[in-house]
């Protein structure tokens, strides 16, 4: 089976970012493989070892992507993409990886392809159904569990804390959310043996694609941190006055009632 | 000059800090309170082929260099001294031994599961009376056919309890001089006569197995003495020197959380208005600690990095081991004094990075036989 990964490397946001005219400041960030696309790689290496074949992760980013796709391989990946557009792109969005995505599998053929939920940066959650709708195959979104027997494929998929059961076929996208797996440390013959591991690099020329075709469809007009965590405000006094002037807060200053 | 970390390094540093956040920070009170040895971590260490770091895959190693091994070290022991401990005398005096002087047999028989992780090693090297002087040691080896009849007691030796096999120092003869020839022998701890028991209780590593073994005519084949008969003495004074590099990187560990823990703190808690951290008598005991965490790390690799290229670093490991160690007990003491009242309490850990860092000032050769290795590397 050939399987995919469409790797992300976002902010590690447990730690603290900095914003600063509108961006991001890079120095000092740690970056991590997206949680939601560690799920993904581990369900492809798990359904490799149940039914063979092959597990190529891909990503689009720059030159830094190298380490999170070194962390793949040394989870288990046989092979890794790099799709750096570090050179070429000014801003991507959505649109900008899904049509880059969308050049890279024109002649691969994918039997099963595997997206992260959405990235904790940008939460989105596009690229995966944007590609797997220009490549014409199905996709199912949010999924906890795969199950693939030949070319039946039962899923199921987290709706808002239900479980919504589907079988579809392959070949396939879905988008693995929590619960899915428990993806395992790389362990260290597995960070040794990455090292030899093949990790190929293309920019944008090199998938016949010009900045025009991809350019991006939105504009990012400003970044900020969410405003900080005011105190909170303990009423005091009788009982029947606190609940008075808690509904009247609701009301007129809150406004959520 | 290049201060980076390789790629390898950088993954493995990362790895073993998600292991040791995600899975053993939680068990890091209970550890020390229950003084129990976390025989299911090292399972799970062991498969993640963190126990055979620094030795090539041919002995069923993961092929990394010292470095590799130091940023585990420390990134275990920044959330658990004991777990640190335990690991650190497992790979660098359990198993180093074997793999630097052991035959082809005795590294396929003793070394491969110690590097796989499937077992543990110790080192049997303290006497009641033999500590920082090993040329006091007492036991003895005596030949008998093809074997040596072993007797003797050792004391203080790391996860003998849980060990496979021992590698035990005993006086095997005497060399021209009428002096005592010291040689190590590996004793499998399943071999009759041999007596292990684990009654200490101690003031830190809590969790960490300390063991006292008695050796009575205990019989090993001879084929078990490791390395150089004549040369014994010398060769664990190059296992101690390598074993000094992961306590070094151990103290940094611990030096490293007590400035995390009293840093963060000090963001947080407010008096007379603000945070203490806006309070200079904090601000200097922190750039004092975060200081001296930078230069302890900067020997510990510097000694890691001459093992790794073959260069002598006999000294190094000794600055390295005395000055990370003496920075941890300062930096935890330092640490709780910032935390106040509530640093001496269990629940905020800091008060348990001092004891543990205590032991790392006297075990694998005090910080006074550090110094005594530093000055003869200055032809004193």
């Amino acid at each position: 089976m050939n399987i995919y990964v469409l790797l992300k490397k976002t902010f590690d946001t447990e730690e603290k970012i900095a914003v600063s005219g509108g961006v991001i400041e890079d120095d000092g960030a740690e970056f991590i493989i997206n949680p939601y696309d560690e799920y993904a790689v581990e369900e492809a290496i798990n359904q490799r070892d149940a039914h063979g074949g092959e597990v190529t992760v891909v990503t689009v980013g720059d030159e830094d992507s190298e380490k999170q796709l070194r962390t793949a391989l040394a989870m288990g990946a046989d092979k890794a993409v790099l799709i750096n557009t570090e050179d070429d792109l000014e801003d991507g969005d959505q649109f900008t990886t899904a049509k880059v995505l969308e050049a890279f599998f024109a002649d691969k053929e994918a039997d099963l392809i595997l997206a992260g939920n959405v990235a904790i940066d940008e939460a989105s959650g596009q690229v995966g159904p944007r590609l797997a709708s220009s490549l014409g195959i199905s996709y199912v979104t949010t999924v906890t569990s795969l199950k693939i027997d030949g070319e039946t494929v039962n899923i199921e998929k987290d709706v808002e804390g239900d479980v919504e059961i589907i079988e579809t076929s392959l070949p396939l996208l879905v988008t693995c959310q929590q619960g899915l797996n428990d993806p395992r440390y790389p362990s260290l013959p597995g960070i040794m043996k990455a090292k030899k591991k093949p990790l190929e690099e293309l920019e944008i020329d090199d998938l016949d694609l010009d900045e025009d075709d991809v350019e991006a469809k939105t504009r990012t007009t400003d970044i900020f941190l969410p405003p900080e965590k005011e105190a909170g405000r303990v009423l005091e006094g009788d009982v029947q006055d606190q609940v008075k002037e808690l509904i009247s807060l609701l009301k007129n200053e809150a406004k959520v009632l | 000059m290049n201060f980076e970390l390789t790629k390898e390094q950088t993954m493995i540093k990362k790895m073993v800090r998600d292991f040791a956040q995600e899975v053993i920070q939680p068990r890091a009170i209970e550890i020390d309170k229950e003084a129990k040895f976390p025989v299911d971590i090292f399972e799970q260490m062991g498969e993640l082929g963190l126990l055979g770091i620094p030795f090539s895959e041919k002995y069923g190693g993961s092929g990394g260099d010292t470095i590799s091994y130091a940023l585990a070290v420390e990134e275990i022991g920044r959330v658990c001294g004991s777990t640190g401990l335990s690991y650190a005398a497992a790979v660098s005096l359990g198993a180093s031994p074997i793999y630097y002087f052991g035959t082809e047999a005795q590294k396929e028989e003793f070394l491969m599961p110690l590097a796989e992780g499937k077992a543990l090693g110790s080192f049997g090297l303290t006497e009641p009376n033999a500590g920082s002087d090993a040329s006091g040691t007492k036991t003895t080896a005596v030949e008998d056919g093809d074997d040596y009849i072993i007797n003797g007691e050792k004391c203080f030796i790391t996860n003998a309890s849980f060990a496979k096999t021992i590698i035990a120092t005993a006086v095997t003869g005497k060399n021209d001089k009428g002096k005592n020839i010291i040689s190590a022998i590996i004793v499998p701890t399943d071999t009759k006569g041999v007596k292990i028991t684990s009654n200490y209780d101690k003031m830190g590593v809590r969790g960490s197995d300390t063991a006292e073994i008695v050796l009575d005519h205990v019989r090993v084949p001879k084929k078990n003495l490791l390395g150089d008969p004549q040369k014994g003495f010398n060769q664990f004074l190059y296992t101690l020197d390598g074993g000094r590099i992961s306590i070094g990187a151990l103290g940094l560990g611990i030096a490293q959380a007590s400035l995390d823990k009293a840093l963060a703190y000090a963001k947080e808690r407010t008096q007379f208005g603000k945070p203490i951290s806006s309070f200079q008598a904090i601000q200097f005991k922190l750039a004092d600690m975060s200081m001296e965490v930078e230069l302890a790390r900067n020997m510990v690799h510097k000694a890691a990095w001459l093992k790794d290229n073959n260069k002598p670093f006999s000294k190094e490991a000794a600055y390295g081991k005395l000055y990370a160690t003496e920075t941890a007990f300062r930096s935890a003491n330092q640490a709780i004094q910032i935390h106040g009242g509530y640093g001496y309490m269990r629940e905020y850990e800091v008060e348990r990075y001092l004891r543990d860092a205590k032991l790392l000032e006297i075990g694998e050769g005090t910080s006074e036989i550090q110094r005594m290795v530093i000055a003869r590397q200055l032809g004193c």
